[in-house]
């Protein structure tokens, strides 16, 4: 059967895409965020996941304001990158699962989530800029991927409550797959930062790493935080984070961290990485790599 | 979870120097915003870029929503319904990063907001919330 192995929070930021784009991730500005992911990619080649269920948000690119989904599913063999108004990034196509994400959108609907059905769609720098991070510039993404994105722009998005229990619909809908799959869920976004009005710039280190500690461990609070105190204390655009709930209501009830980043700034936004595996007893090891790294939550 | 819609939204607008994009901003500025996608393609920039008010009249937006997009005036585009990731396709089309057409919204110039940014951002002390000035 299918299952969930790991999940993986990132930030989104489009301005690390053109960072990768064009050479400039080592550089004295960038470098200590990627940095940060270094730990990651080389665990990756170890992990090998066969597909990544990609829960991200569309920035005005393949969606605009004619249909907002709240929740859509990508089911498509193949995504190109959108033109966000600079052309589009240089980057692999991205391969879709269509088995396994229409497998995911039929459990779904009859588990009551009235799921977005989408075949054909652009995917922008919430998407690709993960990857790139992930995985840094290869020929072809090493993985399929799975498109769920949220709408988190046009007010209200889904509660993290809704969040959090959609995550544990979509691991029950996994596990339910009959081939065999190493799956990787990735919650994006995040983490404070306001791109708007007078109060732009707003970053708040405190919360974020509460958030962060709070990912990790068996409680489940994150999922009751209000939109309201994401606006107050993350920033307008720090809603995001009810994405990462996604994530971290797909690994059950307790997650241990393996992974964990943070860095203030990258253009506007405070950036949070983690990488987290299901904490159920079955390790779901796929490579050794828990044991031959020290955890460095 | 039950909550009151009403008091949901109200609360919405208790966050000082912030647009929340509501139904009710979203309903206001759908021409600007869909305009503003318009730009995705390389095509429609050129166009733009060449006569942008004639551009512009093309869209059944409002005078004041075209005049705020010939000035770049981002706070004014906010309030007219604008929203800030359709706004994107157009300081790309002007070849601004996000980062300094975020800045001119703040009163600072691009060099100290970045500044501000690499000290660690705004903090959000006094600018959560206008009822209760915290």
């Amino acid at each position: 059967m299918a299952r969930i192995t790991a999940g993986i929070a990132s930030s989104h930021v489009p301005l690390l895409g053109v960072a990768s784009d064009q050479g400039k991730d080592r550089d004295e500005y960038f470098g200590p965020i990627f940095a940060g992911y270094d730990w990651t990619r080389t665990w990756m080649e170890a992990e090998r996941p066969d597909v990544i269920i990609l829960v991200y948000n569309d920035h005005a690119s393949a969606f605009d304001m004619t249909v907002i989904p709240t929740f859509a599913i990508g089911c498509g063999e193949r995504y190109k990158p959108a033109d966000e108004g600079w052309g589009p990034r240089p980057v692999p196509d991205v391969a879709g699962h269509p088995d396994l994400a229409w497998h995911i959108a039929q459990s779904l609907i009859l588990d009551e989530f009235d799921m977005t059905i989408i075949n054909e769609m652009a995917v922008d720098h919430g998407l690709t800029v993960p990857l790139s991070m992930m995985f840094g510039k290869p020929e072809k993404w090493p993985c399929k991927v799975v498109p769920l994105a949220v709408n988190v722009v046009t007010y209200p998005p889904p509660s993290g409550n809704r969040c959090w229990a959609l995550g544990e619909a979509i691991r029950k809908a996994v596990e339910s797959f009959p081939e065999d799959l190493n799956v990787q869920i990735w919650g994006t976004g995040g983490m404070s930062h306001q791109l708007q009005g007078p109060r732009a710039g707003l970053i708040n280190a405190e919360w974020d790493n509460s958030f962060l500690d709070r990912l990790a461990g068996d409680s489940d609070d994150l999922r009751h935080i209000p939109h309201i105190d994401y606006l107050r204390e993350a920033g307008s655009e720090g809603i995001e984070l009810v994405m990462w709930l996604i994530m971290r209501g797909a690994l059950g009830a307790a997650a241990k961290a393996l992974h964990r980043h943070y860095h203030v700034p990258c253009s506007n936004t405070a950036i949070g990485h983690m990488v987290l595996r299901p904490d159920n007893g079955e390790g779901f090891d796929m490579s050794g790599s828990d044991r031959q790294r020290s955890a460095t939550p | 979870m039950t909550r009151d819609i009403h008091a949901y939204l109200a609360e919405l607008e208790d966050i000082p120097g912030t647009r929340v994009f509501t139904a009710e901003r979203a309903r206001q500025g759908y021409h600007l915003n869909q305009f503003a996608m318009s730009l995705m393609s390389e095509e429609s920039r050129v166009r733009f870029t060449r006569d942008e008010r004639a551009y512009l009249d093309a869209w059944p937006m409002s005078e004041a929503q075209k005049q705020a997009v010939l000035d770049r005036d981002y706070n004014r585009c906010l309030d007219l319904g604008g929203n800030i990731y359709f706004l994107s396709k157009l300081f790309a089309t002007d070849g601004i990063s996000f980062a300094e057409a975020v800045s001119t919204m703040t009163g600072m110039d691009f060099d100290s907001y970045r500044k501000m940014m690499a000290a660690g951002g705004r903090s959000p002390d006094g600018q959560r919330s206008i009822r209760e000035g915290r």
